[in-house]
């Protein structure tokens, strides 16, 4: 079974599952033992907790378990959101080239919004300095050739709110 | 930051054991004792080398629905309409842009109906227009900086 089609197939998180979400979205606790200390929080065996950890990583709930860097911190400062307007017919083969790019974290197709906002692909990029980014977008422009129409990049500016999502808890 | 700091930073990117005792797992490869493993994490999440450290979930497949959203905020009303977008809880992230758009959020929900209407409150207490812009598809391969 290809990767997609394993991350797309339909599973439900029965109330234990969902517990030990909500018990561990905000981070791994940084014990010896942090598998038994979330067993021992909501009491339940730590193997079964581990078991199940095991199986949301299997089926694609968790899409990995470990580090998220801070990219700024480690000299990422440049954060450019590029947008693409990219004919229908190509902008899937055009966003599975794209997306392949090592520079590339994040890579989607979204609505068009006529007649403001023409971009269906966005891209976001990330380099050491905006130069680095403009490069890069160069080498995205080479790739797509003629299938891009238009394209811009929005550079952040600001961060107004980070608060990572919160969905488990939501019940 | 030393070589240690950035081997561990990346051999810490995925693939985090589980098992009874993990960070003694990892320390093992970096010749590192469980403790010191312990340590320079707590360090790295203190300094906000890290932003966070644990299973990262993939939201959609847990049972909720989120989208991007984007505004046209006139200059003189940014600080404001941004705290109004701020205080729904369903946002979770809120970027300042360099674009007419200049203000651009994650709204995520436990049921995808909630979207249109979290939008819709948004519009109405800021009466300005809200573009959704939900991802159709993902072509996902996720970036290894390094560090």
């Amino acid at each position: 079974m290809s990767e997609l089609a394993r991350k797309d197939r339909e599973f439900a998180l029965d109330p234990i599952d969902r517990r030990i979400v909500a018990a561990t979205q905000a981070g791994l606790p940084l014990v010896a033992r942090p598998y038994h200390r979330i067993a021992q929080e909501l009491g339940l065996n730590p193997d079964d907790v581990m078991a199940r950890i095991r199986r949301l990583v299997d089926n694609g709930a968790i899409r990995r378990i470990g580090a998220v860097p801070n990219h700024y911190a480690l000299g990422w400062k440049a954060n450019g959101m590029s947008v693409w307007d990219v004919p229908d017919e190509y902008v899937d083969e055009a966003g599975r080239m794209v997306g392949a790019l090592d520079f590339v974290s994040h890579c989607y197709r979204r609505p068009r919004h006529l007649p403001d906002w023409p971009y269906n692909l966005f891209a976001m990029v990330h380099g050491r300095s905006r130069d680095e980014v403009s490069d890069k977008l160069a080498r995205i422009s080479a790739i797509l050739g003629d299938w891009n129409r238009s394209h811009d990049v929005l550079y952040s500016s600001k961060i107004l709110k980070k608060t990572g999502l919160r969905i488990a808890g939501q019940e | 930051m030393d070589a240690i700091d950035r081997q561990m930073i990346d051999l810490l990117h995925g693939g985090f054991p589980v098992e009874e005792q993990p960070y003694l797992a990892v320390g093992r490869m970096l010749g590192l004792s469980e403790q010191e493993v312990l340590d320079r994490l707590s360090g790295f999440l203190a300094k906000r080398t890290l932003t966070r450290f644990g299973p990262l979930y993939d939201a959609a497949k847990l049972g909720g629905a989120f989208t991007l959203a984007a505004m046209a905020v006139p200059e003189d009303r940014f600080d404001e309409v941004a705290e109004i977008v701020n205080a729904f809880p369903e946002v979770a992230h809120n970027y300042a842009r360099e674009h007419a758009l200049n203000m651009w959020f994650v709204v995520g929900v436990d049921r995808a109906e909630k979207i249109a209407e979290v939008l819709g409150e948004i519009e109405e207490r800021t009466g300005l227009t809200v573009l959704n812009m939900p991802k159709e598809e993902e072509y996902f391969l996720e970036l290894r900086l390094p560090a």
